[in-house]
């Protein structure tokens, strides 16, 4: 049952092949016997998720169940969930049970979801190697020596190693699209606004955007389904329509005008991967897609500008974890100068205190025109180029990230390095707009992700394209050889 | 020398709103710690704030109350700093584009004169909870009350252009005035509705530079204010005058044992790092929603006040006092209407009725007397059928509840005696009684004569058990004294 893409279980589940209590009992063996290889998963729901199934099931019997009714899934450990601890990868949040659901969450529950689980993830989501989480890094199931990327890399990983069809991630720099892309999955980024942040633990909250991850992008469209909703608890959440992302998913892509940036296959890009994205684009132009040379000129600048502005906002963000109301606290406070000191050193993690010193540095007074002054100007440069450029294409694509999974501590020592992971996905968390990785070939036996990025709200036009590609291409059917 | 001192005032007036200005958790005063605090009020992870457009109304009103600017485009920002009444360890205001820009405020000098005080701007933004010390609390430990955490308060900062605590006392007063006319705050000082930040420095008579300030924060009645402004200026002339420099700090005054400590200063200030909050959009206020509300706004306390000397014909300090408070003025507009007696309206309500209502503790808006009865007494007193030391009797009894102005005269008996019949039979009674005192008066000087008179008076009084109208009986008595000489 686990090899099925989350369509066709929602076929077996209306045609009676299997009950949602049976699926969900078989991938809850599945993360039993399996998970321990990837630790992909932290906490794992099952009496609760039987119950879930339970009640699917009846509503299945009724007939008009919602699309996800009965199909299980896993959520990113940053979103809230209503009785089961949300820890955000960090020891700050171990103990912390929300009494609360995240919209994402209850949108999923509302249509009789089941949840399995809750996936690791970077220290909140600061990272992209995984290699940060409180829980251990996450081993990527194409190679277990290396990294599964980050910083959803929990739940691309238990996506491909078939631990669940489904999963909830979030991305404000790459982290849905650069682990999909290292684990051979599909992952959609959607844009700024279009998924509730209610509930979901703030890293950037201005970058900030939870979307779907699945095999394929007939499966993001069915999650993205779900999860996307205008929210009135969330004020940056925006009232556009929302179309069934599946209408359009088998439209021809006959005169497709696909932008292909040259700053995307410059210096540092590793030539396999390079090759892999490139094959892919004449697999487009063979179903009638144009490719059209463009420039985003100010796409240097995207990783310095996000590397302040990211910073920036979690060090605010971050600063109700101080031990007094919920979360980590030290062991006898001498003082609450040394509550405070403690509780966020002991309880946060190297990453996390480095990027909370990187960002209260730059907003601090003398400093702050120069670094999150100018940051915002370089945001608005990013905008430009990407509304400059949408003038001509309709998608724009390039490669999602540098090179393949690389191995545990590669980049341990050098944050820069690290960083430059997301050099192609954060110009558009910076512009707010969607993309998405999906797999388009290999290294080494190692996947590559293509990434496809839209204009505003243009969700519908890149699953299009990207199941068009799936169509043609079986990459995303390629299974971790220790799966096979 | 002779110094001049020199006052800016940061003012913070919490809204009148039913929720807070993030989240939907009530605002109402003295609720059991914690039991009004929300998950976005504790910020608890995820949660989000979501703008109170009532907040935002409120703050607007408030600009066109004062003919400020109003910016069509504000922006909350993130102040941060750490402190365990601070939830989410920023506090969610405005700096840049505070909501209501600069405006003015006139205020009644002591001379008659007015002087109008420039309002630098107006920002919106959330107050803190309180830490807690006492009570249940056990020692050693503090704790933390998350119920006022959210309530929409808006920050009012004037320019330094008070010269004296007078001044300063007469702004916040008008201040208070202009906010509770208006209806977005219900200016309990003592619940701490408004609270005032006094920045005070001195300087050589004549020189135009600034001194060094300091700010004394969180002075919550005008008393307090006006105490801790005297006691500042008199301690930096002191300072100064000995040889030392003022400290650029921030100071706490104890209202009740009249001392001012300093809490920190400019050195240890924080840095707090203020930018645009990502979790809310910029807070557009279009054209349409300005006329709306200017259209709204019920009428102000100076235009009050002139209506006031214009249709009652009331002095200007008696127009200057009903004016400033709405219910006060709507009380005395409603005596003023049913009695036709505007002066005699004004007296009671700020006389006899304010006095009562202080000394009890009371308001107008809960007084025992309604403006009914008030003007029911008032009717008697105009048409002679009481004395006013009668009513003052007839006021007490309807305080305690007896009953409207004609119930009570008519149960005690106290009409008074107008028949000129009558009160000529006593008149004469007592002088024929008191040949001695006739005497008296007949052999005095014309100028002890109106002393002498009291003595028959009294007498007089008495035999009418009180009833006599006293200007009747003067007359009378008079007459028939001067008969006799």
């Amino acid at each position: 049952m686990h090899n099925f893409t989350l369509a066709e279980l929602i076929n077996g589940l209306r045609s009676n092949k299997f009950s949602s209590v049976e699926l969900t009992q078989h991938f809850l063996n599945r993360i039993k016997e399996l998970n321990g290889d990837y630790n992909a998963i932290i906490t794992t729901t099952a009496s609760q998720a039987l119950e879930s199934a339970i009640s699917a099931d009846q509503r299945l019997a009724n007939g008009n169940a919602p699309e996800m009714c009965g199909i299980p899934i896993l959520h990113k450990d940053i979103f809230c969930t209503n009785g089961v601890r949300t820890s955000c990868g960090s020891k700050m949040l171990d103990n912390f049970i929300p009494p609360y659901n995240a919209t994402v969450v209850e949108n999923f529950e509302n249509d009789g979801a089941v949840m399995l689980g809750k996936t690791n993830m970077d220290e909140f989501a600061m990272g992209s190697s995984n290699e940060t989480s409180f829980y251990g890094p996450v081993n990527n199931p194409w190679a277990l020596d290396c990294v599964p990327g980050g910083s959803s890399g929990g739940s691309a990983a238990a996506i491909s190693a078939r631990l669940a069809p489904g999963a909830t991630a979030t991305d404000t720099g790459g982290s849905i699209r650069q682990p999909a892309a290292l684990c051979g999955i599909s992952g959609l980024k959607p844009t700024y606004g279009r998924v509730s942040r209610w509930g979901m633990i703030a890293f950037a909250s201005s970058l900030d955007q939870a979307g779907p991850m699945a095999r394929t992008a007939e499966d993001c469209a069915i999650l993205l389904n779900a999860m996307a909703s205008f929210d009135e608890k969330d004020s940056t959440s925006v009232n556009e329509p929302i179309p069934n992302y599946r209408s359009k998913l088998d439209n021809p892509i006959n005169g497709l005008k696909i932008g292909i940036p040259r700053e995307y296959f410059s210096e540092g890009l590793h030539s396999g991967t390079e090759q892999a994205v490139r094959n892919s684009l004449v697999e487009l132009q063979n179903l009638g897609a144009k490719l059209i040379d463009i420039k985003l000129p100010s796409s240097h600048l995207s990783v310095p500008a996000y590397y302040v502005i990211a910073p920036a906002e979690a060090s605010a963000n971050l600063s109700r974890f101080d031990g007094v109301k919920y979360g980590y606290r030290c062991e006898d406070p001498k003082d609450l100068e040394d509550l405070y000191r403690r509780s966020r050193s002991e309880g946060f993690g190297e990453e996390v205190q480095r990027r909370i010193m990187i960002g209260t540095y730059c907003l601090s007074a003398g400093y702050y025109d120069a670094y999150y002054g100018k940051a915002q100007q370089v945001r608005k440069l990013i905008q430009q180029d990407f509304s400059n450029a949408f003038k001509s294409v309709d998608l724009i694509m390039g490669p999602t990230c540098p090179s393949p999974a690389f191995k545990f501590g590669a980049k341990g020592n050098d944050p820069v390095a690290m960083y430059l992971e997301d050099i192609y996905t954060i110009a558009t968390n910076l512009a707010g707009l969607p993309g998405m990785s999906i797999p388009c070939g290999q290294v080494d036996g190692k996947p590559v992700g293509l990434q496809i990025i839209g204009n505003y709200f243009n969700e519908e036009r890149i699953l299009n394209v990207a199941h068009q590609f799936q169509q043609s291409t079986d990459w995303h059917n390629h299974m971790p050889s220790e799966l096979a | 020398m002779s110094w001049e001192t020199v006052i800016g005032l940061e003012v913070h007036v919490q809204l009148a709103t039913k929720t807070k200005i993030f989240s939907g958790s009530s605002t109402r005063f003295g609720a059991s710690p914690n039991t009004q605090a929300c998950a976005i009020d504790l910020a608890m992870p995820g949660t989000l704030p979501v703008l109170n457009k009532q907040a935002v109304n409120y703050a607007i009103m408030f600009g066109l109350a004062i003919d400020a600017e109003i910016e069509q485009k504000s922006v909350f920002e993130r102040k941060n700093y750490f402190y365990p009444d601070l939830p989410k360890g920023y506090q969610t205001t405005q700096l840049e584009k505070p909501i209501v820009g600069p405006g003015r405020v006139v205020i009644p000098l002591a001379d008659g004169t007015t002087k109008a005080i420039r309002i630098h701007h107006a920002h919106l933004e959330e107050d803190a909870g309180k830490s807690i010390h006492d009570g249940d609390i056990p020692i050693g430990v503090s704790g933390v009350d998350l119920n006022r955490a959210g309530t929409p308060l808006i920050e009012i900062v004037s320019e330094p252009d008070m010269r004296s605590s007078d001044e300063a006392v007469a702004f916040a007063k008008k201040l208070h005035s202009i906010v509770t006319s208006i209806g977005i705050c219900d200016g309990e000082m003592s619940q701490g509705s408004m609270r005032f930040d006094v920045n005070v420095s001195v300087r050589p008579s004549g020189s135009s530079a600034l001194g060094i300030r300091t700010e004394t924060k969180n002075l919550n009645s005008f008393k307090f204010m006006e105490e801790a402004i005297q006691l500042e200026v008199d301690r930096q002339i002191d300072l100064i005058e000995d040889g030392g420099k003022v400290t650029q700090e921030t100071r706490l005054y104890n209202g009740d044992t009249k001392i001012s400590k300093p809490m920190r200063s400019k050195e240890e200030a924080n840095d707090y790092r203020y930018f645009p909050c990502p979790d809310l959009l910029p807070v557009i206020v279009s054209d349409q929603t300005l006329d709306e509300l200017r259209s709204s706004l019920p009428e102000l306390p100076d235009a009050r006040k002139s209506r006031f000397t214009q249709q009652y014909l009331l002095s200007d300090y008696d127009a200057e006092i009903l004016a400033s408070d709405t219910s006060n003025a709507e009380f005395f507009e409603s005596v003023a209407e049913k009695t036709k007696n505007p002066k005699l309206a004004a007296n009671w309500v700020m006389g006899d009725l304010t006095a009562r209502l202080n000394m009890e503790n009371k308001n107008i808006s809960n007084s025992p007397v309604s403006s009914s009865q008030l003007a029911g007494l008032i009717l008697r007193i105009s048409d002679n059928t009481i004395s006013n030391k009668m009513a003052k009797q007839v006021f007490d009894a309807i305080w305690l509840g007896e009953g409207n102005a004609d119930e009570i005269i008519e149960a005690r008996g106290l009409k008074q005696l107008s028949d000129s019949g009558s009160l000529e039979k006593i008149v004469t009674e007592v002088i024929e009684a008191n040949p001695a005192m006739v005497t008296d008066y007949v052999n005095s000087d014309e100028s002890k004569r109106k002393k002498k008179m009291g003595g028959f008076m009294g007498q007089i009084m008495k035999a009418s058990r009180g009833q006599a109208n006293p200007q009747q009986v003067n007359q009378i008595l008079l007459e028939k004294l001067n008969e006799l000489i």
